[in-house]
C-alpha cells in the first residue's frame, strides 16, 4: 500500500475481497515466474502478459494508477511490485500489506512524524519495526532491502533481518532509534551478502561492543558504509582491514572518531571511493606532536572518482588545502558541521565549479553565500545551518545572502535555510531567479519577525514563491505572516505536498484557505499557531487524501477533534500530551492519518485515540 | 504597517495588547513542557542584551526559550558546539562582558580559577550543600533548556556540552542561591 493508493473509492471491504483472491491464484511472488494453471481464468494468458509488462513499470505513482484499472490489474501488480514503499506504517498493517504483495524484494517504511525530531512529543510513541519485522520474515524470505525512516528499530530486528533473510543485502535507517552496538554487531557478522550499510542521522546506543570487528572475514561485498551518526568510538584497525577486503566499497562516511592521519590509511586503501565522510579532520587527542605528516594532498589526489564529500566535523581550517585536488569533480559538498569563515571557505568553494549539492553552517555569513553564487551555477539544493540555533543568536545569513544565491544560482530546486534578518523583496527575488524551485525552506529563526527593512509581515515573499515557482511541492514558511500568505498558498499552491507553518496566521481562515485551496496536499505540519475547530472541519473533504496532519499547539479542543473521528471513520485521530499532563480539553498535540486498520494498539498512555 | 484582514471585522485593530501595532502574538506561546522561569526575569535586568539592533515587533518580557525552536535536530545542535565551546561571561555591575571558550578549561577548578583571574574576584570553592558560600559571589550559567543552574552540580562533560552563557551573580542573590 502506498500513499496515494488511499482514494475515497477503495475501502477496505474491496481489498479483503481481492486479496482472497491474489491467494487463490498461487502465484510464488516472483516476477518472472508463470503462476500455475489451477483455476481457469479466461484472460489467463493476458494476465501472463501483463505481469510481464507491469515488470517494467517502477514507479510507485504509475503502479498504484495500474493497480486501479481492474480486477486483473490490480492482481498482477501485486505480484508485480518488488519495492513496496509505505509512507506510515500505521496506515496499514503488516498482514495487510504482505498480504497483497507477496513479491517484495525491497522495502520503504516511515514511522514518526517529522516533528517529533524536535522533542515536541514524548519519546516511545511508537512506530516500531517489530511487527514489520516479524511479518516480512514470514512473507519475504527473499527479502533483500529495507529503508527506515523515523523507526523504532531493536537490536532483536537487526538480529531477525539478519538471521531470517539469507540474501540480505542493503539496510539503511534514517533518523531510527533503540538499537546499539550489540545489535550492530549481531546484524554485520551474520549478514554475509551486505552490499550496504547507512546509519544516517540515527541514534545508536553504546554498548561499548566492537561491531566492527564482527563483520565476517574474507572479501566483503560492501558497496556502501555509512556510519557518520554513530557516536561511539570504533576500532580502528578492525576499520582498516574491512575497507582492505572490500574492493567494491564505494561510499564510506565515517564519523567523528575518526582522525584525519586515519582517513589517510583508509583513503590510500580506498582509492575508488566516490562518496567519503571524512570523519573529524583533525588530529586525535593522543597524536604525537612530532609525527610526520602523511601527504594527504596526494590520498585525495587518488581517490579520482571522489564526487561526494561530507564530514569535517572537528575541522581544523589548516587542513583544508588538502581537499583542492578533488573539488572540480565535486557534485556534493556538506560543511554543515564545519565552523568556517567566509575567509576558510572561499579557495575551497572556488574551485566546486560543478557543486550541485552545498549544505553549510552560517558561519560563512553572506559573504561566503556570495563567494557560492559566484561560483556554483549548477546548484541544486543547498542548507544553511545556524551555528547557534536560538531565537536571540547573532544571524550571519541574512536576506543579503539569499538575493545573491539567487542570482547566481539559477538552477536551485531546493534551499533550506535559517536566518534571523530577512526580507520581501529578496524572496520575492528567488521566486523570480528561481522558477525551477521545488523545495523552499526559510527558517526566520525569531518568531513573528517581519521583513526587517519594511517593517512589513512576509506574506508577499512567500506568495511570490507560490505564484512564480511553477513546480513547487514543499514550503516551509516562518516570520511574521499573516491569513494574507496562506490565501496565496491556498490560491498558488497546486502542486504543494508538503507544508510546515509555525507561528503565523490570524484566524481560522489561514488554515483554512490552505486546506481548501491545495488539491495536492499530503503533508500538513502546524505549530503555534491560532487555528481552531472551525478550520479543522473545513478539511473534512481532503483528510483521506493526506498522509497526515499535525498541529500542536494551535487551538483545537478535544470536542473538534472528537467531531472529526466521528465523521471520519478512516482517520485515526490521535491526541497526544506531554506525559505528566492530565488530559483536558484544550489539545497539546494532534496527529491524525488515514489508516485502514482500527486505530493502534501499542498506544503508549499519553495518546488518546479518540 | 498595513496589515490586512479578509473578515469584515477588523477585531484586531481595536484588541488593548502590549506590542507595537501589527505585530502578533499566538494563542499559545509555548508548549506546557517549557520552563520553569526562575532566574531569567532578574538576569534580564542585570545583564546586556543580545546586542539585537533589528527590532522585534512584539515586546517580549524575557527571551521565552520555545520547545523544538528553532527546528533543529538535538544532534546538529550538541555536534556544533563540540568544537570551541565560545560562551559569554557576565558579572553583575561589570559595564561589558566577556567572552571565553570551554573547551579550553579541562575542570570546574580550571574554570573557576580563569574566571576569577579574569575578573578580579574571588569566587572560591564549590561545596554541594552550601554552594560557594562565603565568597560574595556565585558562578551560574544557562543550561539548553533555558534555566539558570548553580555552576558545579553537574558533572564537567555535561556542564560544558549544556551551558549557553555564564552569569557571576554578586551580593545577596548570590548568598540566596549558596543556601539552596
Amino acid at each position: 500500500m502506498s500513499e496515494d493508493d488511499e482514494r475515497q473509492q477503495s475501502l477496505p471491504s474491496d481489498i479483503e475481497f481481492i486479496s482472497n483472491k491474489a491467494r487463490n491464484c498461487n502465484a510464488t511472488g516472483s516476477g518472472s515466474g508463470h503462476p500455475e494453471f489451477q483455476s481457469a481464468y479466461p484472460d489467463q494468458v493476458l494476465e501472463n502478459v501483463l505481469e510481464n509488462v507491469l515488470h517494467f513499470l517502477t514507479s510507485k505513482r504509475d503502479r498504484n494508477a495500474a493497480s486501479l484499472v481492474c480486477k486483473s490489474w490490480y492482481r498482477v501488480e501485486a505480484l508485480t511490485r518488488y519495492e513496496l514503499f509505505i509512507g506510515n506504517c500505521y496506515a496499514v498493517s503488516p498482514v495487510r500489506a504482505t498480504t497483497r504483495f507477496t513479491g517484495v524484494r525491497a522495502f520503504h517504511l516511515k514511522g514518526k512524524p517529522r516533528f517529533a525530531d524536535f522533542n515536541l512529543m514524548p519519546p516511545d510513541w511508537g512506530a516500531h519495526f517489530n511487527p514489520w519485522a516479524l511479518a516480512m520474515a514470514k512473507a519475504y524470505p527473499w527479502l533483500e532491502k529495507v529503508h527506515l525512516k523515523r523507526m523504532s528499530v531493536t537490536d532483536d530486528d537487526l538480529a531477525t533481518l539478519a538471521g531470517l533473510f539469507v540474501g540480505f543485502k542493503e539496510l539503511v535507517l534514517v533518523c531510527c532509534d533503540g538499537f546499539g552496538t550489540s545489535g550492530l554487531a549481531i546484524f554485520v557478522n551474520k549478514c554475509r551478502q551486505l552490499r550496504v550499510l547507512d546509519l544516517i542521522e540515527s541514534e545508536v546506543i553504546d554498548d561499548e561492543t566492537d561491531w566492527i570487528s564482527c563483520f565476517p572475514e574474507g572479501e566483503s561485498h560492501l558497496e556502501s558504509f555509512i556510519f557518520d551518526c554513530v557516536e561511539c568510538h570504533i576500532n580502528f584497525e578492525a576499520l582498516e582491514k574491512l575497507v582492505a577486503r572490500s574492493p567494491s566499497l564505494k561510499k564510506l562516511r565515517l564519523n567523528r572518531h575518526v582522525s584525519i592521519g586515519q582517513l589517510y590509511r583508509l583513503m590510500i586503501r580506498a582509492p575508488q571511493l566516490t562518496h567519503l565522510g571524512t570523519g573529524s579532520f583533525s588530529h586525535s587527542e593522543i597524536a604525537g606532536q612530532g609525527d610526520q605528516e602523511p601527504d594527504y594532498v596526494n590520498a585525495f589526489v587518488a581517490c579520482k572518482s571522489l564526487v561526494c564529500l561530507s564530514g569535517f566535523r572537528e575541522i581544523v581550517p589548516d587542513y583544508m588545502p588538502v581537499i583542492y585536488p578533488v573539488c572540480a569533480n565535486l557534485t556534493s559538498l556538506n560543511f554543515s558541521y564545519a565552523n568556517i569563515t567566509a575567509e576558510q571557505l572561499k579557495p575551497v568553494i572556488s574551485k566546486c565549479h560543478k557543486l550541485r549539492i552545498f549544505s553549510v553552517l552560517d558561519s560563512i555569513c553572506d559573504e561566503g553565500l556570495q563567494a557560492v553564487a559566484a561560483t556554483c551555477k549548477e546548484l541544486c539544493e543547498l542548507r544553511v545551518f545556524p551555528v547557534d540555533a536560538r531565537e536571540d543568536s547573532d544571524g550571519p545569513v541574512s536576506d543579503v545572502g539569499l538575493q545573491a544565491i539567487s542570482e547566481g544560482c539559477r538552477k536551485l530546486q531546493s534551499i533550506l535555510y535559517f536566518c534571523q534578518r530577512m526580507t520581501n523583496a529578496a524572496v520575492i527575488a528567488m521566486s523570480k531567479n528561481c522558477p525551477d524551485l521545488v523545495v523552499f525552506r526559510l527558517c526566520i529563526m525569531g518568531r513573528h519577525r517581519a521583513d526587517h527593512v519594511t517593517g512589513e509581515p512576509m506574506d508577499d515573499g512567500f506568495g511570490a514563491i507560490v505564484m512564480n515557482c511553477k513546480k513547487l511541492t514543499r514550503l516551509a514558511v516562518s516570520g511574521l505572516l499573516t491569513d494574507k500568505a496562506f490565501d496565496y498558498i491556498g490560491r498558488h499552491g497546486k502542486l504543494l505536498r508538503t507544508l510546515s507553518v509555525a507561528f503565523a496566521g490570524n484566524s481560522d481562515m489561514g488554515l483554512k484557505y490552505v486546506l481548501q485551496g491545495c488539491p495536492q496536499l499530503q503533508k500538513l505540519e502546524i505549530r503555534d499557531s491560532p487555528f481552531g475547530d472551525a478550520a479543522l472541519c473545513s478539511g473534512l473533504h481532503h483528510y483521506y487524501n493526506m498522509r497526515f496532519l499535525w498541529m500542536s499547539s494551535c487551538s483545537l479542543t478535544r470536542h473538534g477533534c472528537q467531531e472529526i473521528a466521528r465523521a471520519m471513520p478512516h482517520l485515526v485521530v490521535e491526541v497526544i500530551r506531554s506525559a505528566d499532563e492530565e488530559m483536558d480539553d484544550d489539545i497539546e498535540i494532534l496527529y491524525m492519518y488515514r489508516s485502514l486498520e482500527e486505530s493502534r494498539t501499542d498506544a503508549p498512555r499519553f495518546v488518546t485515540i479518540l | 504597517m498595513e496589515v490586512n484582514y479578509d473578515n469584515g471585522l477588523n477585531l484586531k485593530a481595536t484588541e488593548l495588547r502590549l506590542g507595537l501595532p501589527g505585530s502578533d502574538e499566538p494563542e499559545r506561546q509555548t508548549t506546557p513542557r517549557s520552563n520553569k522561569r526562575t532566574l531569567s526575569e532578574i538576569s534580564s535586568s542585570g545583564v546586556t542584551d543580545d546586542g539585537n539592533d533589528y527590532q522585534q515587533d512584539s515586546a517580549p518580557p524575557a527571551k521565552e526559550q520555545v520547545v523544538g525552536w528553532p527546528p533543529i535536530r538535538s544532534y546538529r545542535k550538541n555536534c556544533i558546539h563540540a568544537t570551541g565551546r565560545y560562551v559569554k561571561v557576565s558579572v553583575d555591575g561589570a559595564a561589558y562582558l566577556r567572552k571565553i571558550d570551554l573547551k579550553v578549561y579541562r575542570s570546574y577548578p580550571d574554570l573557576l580559577k580563569a574566571l576569577e583571574n579574569m575578573f578580579k574576584l574571588t569566587i572560591g570553592a564549590y561545596s554541594e550543600r552550601e554552594g560557594y558560600n562565603g565568597s560574595g559571589y556565585a558562578p551560574t550559567y544557562e543550561d539548553k533548556d533555558g534555566d539558570w543552574m548553580l555552576v558545579g552540580d553537574v558533572p564537567w562533560e555535561m556542564f560544558i556540552s549544556s551551558c549557553k552563557r555564564l552569569r557571576i551573580m554578586k551580593g545577596s542573590e548570590a548568598r540566596g542561591l549558596g543556601c539552596v
